[in-house]
């Protein structure tokens, strides 16, 4: 039950949903209304239902928080592949404005082995919109190769005027793969397609499996305990934290996609006995591909909290053998003290506090049992860009009563923040200072603001002292509206 | 000097467009008219009769190489041809590659913005086949061509795109003023031409204002890179030609809203001309050669 059921309580839930809608024109009122609900359980089901209509046009005309298929390739799944170039390719705004990518930790040396956080776009002018930039972008992978001899390949990230104009990036690709001899994948993630960035991150996934592994897949040698580590991007170094479990329970980890990874480890990756898979929405894509191809099967895993942790670790060790079961029960109480003490300092903070979560397509299900682990309460959670299964995969997650909203728009979330004031808001960038200035905490739930890692038993500990940080501040006793003190 | 005015050429690809428009211009410089050119078909042969040659430098090959059409002049890029015309091609990409359109768009701002347009009475577009994109469209648009003249034939798929060309008019008609100026047939000798030409003509709410006989020493005068009214102008070709250039003279201020009609309404104008079979009669010509062959 959240306050939204409470008794005498400020608001019923479908009341407040319907107080928003009605600021809309009808026809938008009635389509926007399939994408916001409230967590009920009906009849013969186990938890409650959050279906709502998902992964469709937003409205012209509010604010959507949803990035487009550019962001899905090159900002998610592409990027932070470290030894590779990734051309941003048309005029310079996109390139721009995802220079220094996400915070996806890696090491090497930037600039002579990695490339991670620099930016090379095509930097298109008129006469290139006009006579086609494919002669351009073959001098650009020759630049590069001249520039980064030590790089392993390149990937073309198109930005809209590539579709528009129709350049043969593929031709291009191909004909550089030939004097090169290196990895040159051509990725068709123009920004108009799609209505949202789980387009990009499911194009990035199919040039993958066509342009790495149908050529390239090494599925020679390998152990009885090899994994990959699939859809952790490495922000904060989340893929640090996840991998040190796996390796302490007597596994081999192959490759991790895409955080700190290298062309080698996807190379690679196809010869390990389980793939599993953190974020199943931007990659459960080449899972799928792997288990057809080669076999390979897939689970998924959630590293968010110590219950989930512990679950998730044991649920791994299931697949093998007893020496991974034992070392899996050594893990998890290697960590319980530090659990222990962990929840002993955090919990009786944060205990009851209620918090808003407006995420991708996993954290706003993944990180709730975090939050429940502190003794915090999830009152509300949305997808930016989800899809039905992943709102199914969510009940469990959820209490009776939660909020659930569907691409959510900057009116819609401003407005419910201001009706339930929760106690903390996680979102992105583009929430956090509008959430603050009125007068509730936030966390960026993206990026982890300036911090991490979140996953893992290493990465709880930061999260709760994140958490406890954004919510008792001393400053949000500062601030008091004029009116009020002079009253 | 008089107002200046606008117009371009439209129709489909091969109708004739490039040939009409310049031996009709020939005709208007011998009238005493100051002429610009604006050649907008990446192939750039808009202005061969006038300049005898094919035009090398275009606008956009010469931005390209130089960076942008920043760094360009107009003197670069306009030519000067039969008795003083001024010429110019937008010119563009090679077939399938890159986008022409955007190039059209890219040329004639900077024409205008340069200084192309001043000094002239006339400046004529001549635009590449059907409207396939906003670029094509750009003469239509904002306040450029006043009049557009459409070239056309007898023949079905010619109709067909003097009626789609006539819906991009009408789109912008209302925003940017611009106006219908009329038909010009090209003879084909198809079934009943002439009157087919008027019959649509009359159908867009505007009229037939030439019909311009076949006659092969178009094509002899084409093969020396020249004009009729250049090559031949004592000639009844010529004598069409300038016919046409009176007409279009005078009929300035007098284009209209095009009324373009529905693919279906065009059909039915087909078979009313006898030169399409309705369904029945098409199903019936069909059974009858069943039975012939069973």
């Amino acid at each position: 039950m959240t306050p939204l059921d409470a008794p005498g309580g400020t608001v019923s839930g479908e009341e407040m949903i319907a107080e928003v809608l009605s600021a809309y024109p009808d026809k938008f009122a009635k389509r926007r209304s399939k994408h916001l609900t409230i967590a009920r359980t009906g009849e013969g089901e186990d938890a409650p239902s959050c279906g709502v209509k998902s992964n469709v046009k937003s409205i012209p005309g509010v604010m959507t928080i949803r990035g487009c298929a550019y962001a899905g390739s090159k900002g998610v799944v592409w990027g932070p592949v470290k030894d590779m170039v990734h051309i941003s390719h048309g005029p310079v705004g996109c390139g721009h404005y995802s220079w220094s990518q996400r915070r996806n930790y890696y090491t090497g040396t930037t600039g002579v082995d990695r490339f991670v956080t620099m930016q090379i776009t095509s930097d298109f002018q008129e006469r290139d919109i006009v006579f086609g930039g494919d002669k351009k972008l073959g001098i650009m992978i020759d630049e590069i190769e001249g520039l980064f001899p030590l790089n392993k390949g390149v990937t073309i990230q198109s930005e809209c005027p590539i579709g528009l104009i129709g350049d043969d990036i593929e031709g291009v690709a191909k004909k550089k793969m030939k004097d090169t001899g290196k990895t040159i994948v051509p990725v068709r993630c123009e920004g108009f397609r799609g209505v949202s960035q789980s387009l990009g991150h499911h194009i990035a996934n199919d040039t993958i499996r066509d342009w790495v592994l149908k050529d390239n897949a090494n599925t020679e040698g390998g152990t009885e305990y090899d994994v990959n580590v699939i859809g952790d991007y490495n922000i904060g170094g989340d893929a640090w934290a996840s991998r040190r479990l796996l390796e302490e329970m007597g596994l081999r980890v192959v490759a991790v996609w895409s955080g700190d990874c290298t062309l080698s480890e996807m190379e690679h990756a196809p010869k390990a006995k389980l793939n599993l898979i953190h974020c199943y929405r931007s990659m459960n894509y080449i899972c799928r591909h792997m288990e057809e191809t080669y076999g390979v099967p897939w689970m998924e895993f959630n590293f968010f909290g110590p219950t989930q942790i512990a679950k998730s670790l044991r649920a791994i060790a299931a697949q093998f053998d007893e020496t991974i079961q034992k070392k899996a029960e050594e893990v998890i109480a290697k960590y319980q003290p530090m659990v222990d003490a962990l929840l002993a300092k955090y919990k009786p903070r944060l205990e009851g506090k209620k918090v808003m979560l407006y995420v991708g397509g996993l954290r706003p299900r993944h990180v709730a049992t975090a939050y429940d682990d502190l003794g915090m309460e999830i009152i509300a959670t949305g997808y930016e860009f989800a899809h039905g299964d992943d709102y199914k995969r969510t009940s469990p997650y959820v209490k009776e009563g939660t909020l659930i909203y569907d691409d959510v728009t900057g009116y819609e979330l401003d407005h419910f923040i201001q009706k339930l004031r929760p106690d903390l808001v996680g979102s992105g960038i583009k929430e956090k200072y509008a959430t603050q200035k009125m007068g509730v905490p936030f966390r960026q739930m993206h990026s982890w603001d300036y911090s991490g890692p979140y996953h893992g038993y290493d990465g709880f500990a930061v999260f709760a002292r994140d958490m406890d940080m954004a919510i008792n501040s001393p400053v949000w006793k500062l601030p008091q509206a004029p009116w009020k003190a002079a009253s | 000097m008089s107002q200046l005015r606008q117009i371009a050429f439209y129709g489909k690809g091969g109708i004739g467009k490039s040939t009409t428009s310049q031996n009709t211009l020939a005709a208007l410089v011998e009238m005493g008219q100051k002429i610009l050119i604006v050649g907008c078909d990446p192939k750039a042969d808009s202005t061969r009769l006038i300049l005898n040659t094919k035009l090398q430098d275009t606008v956009l090959h010469l931005a390209a190489e130089a960076g942008s059409v920043e760094d360009l002049e107009v003197e670069d890029v306009v030519k000067i041809g039969y008795k003083g015309i001024k010429c110019t091609e937008a010119g563009g990409p090679e077939p399938g590659v890159g986008c022409a359109g955007r190039g059209v768009i890219t040329a004639i701002n900077f024409l205008e913005e340069n200084g192309a347009y001043e000094d002239v009475d006339y400046v004529s577009y001549d635009v590449l086949g059907d409207v396939v994109c906003g670029g094509f469209a750009m003469p239509i648009r904002e306040n450029k061509a006043q009049e557009i003249y459409i070239v056309m034939s007898g023949e079905m798929m010619a109709l067909y795109a003097a009626n789609n060309i006539a819906k991009g008019i009408l789109k912008y008609a209302h925003s940017g003023g611009v106006r219908l100026g009329g038909l010009i047939c090209n003879e084909r000798r198809t079934d009943k031409e002439l009157e087919l030409s008027e019959a649509l003509a009359a159908k867009l709410g505007t009229k037939l204002i030439h019909f311009v006989p076949r006659d092969n020493v178009v094509q002899h005068a084409e093969l020396r890179r020249q004009t009729v009214i250049q090559y031949a102008p004592d000639s009844n070709q010529a004598a069409e030609y300038r016919e046409l250039a009176r007409k279009i003279h005078e009929n300035s201020g007098k284009g209209v809203i095009p009324t373009p009609i529905t693919m279906d309404e065009l059909e039915e104008m087909l078979i009313e001309f006898g030169i399409m079979k309705s369904e029945e009669e098409q199903i019936a010509a069909l059974e009858a050669k069943e039975e012939v062959t069973a």
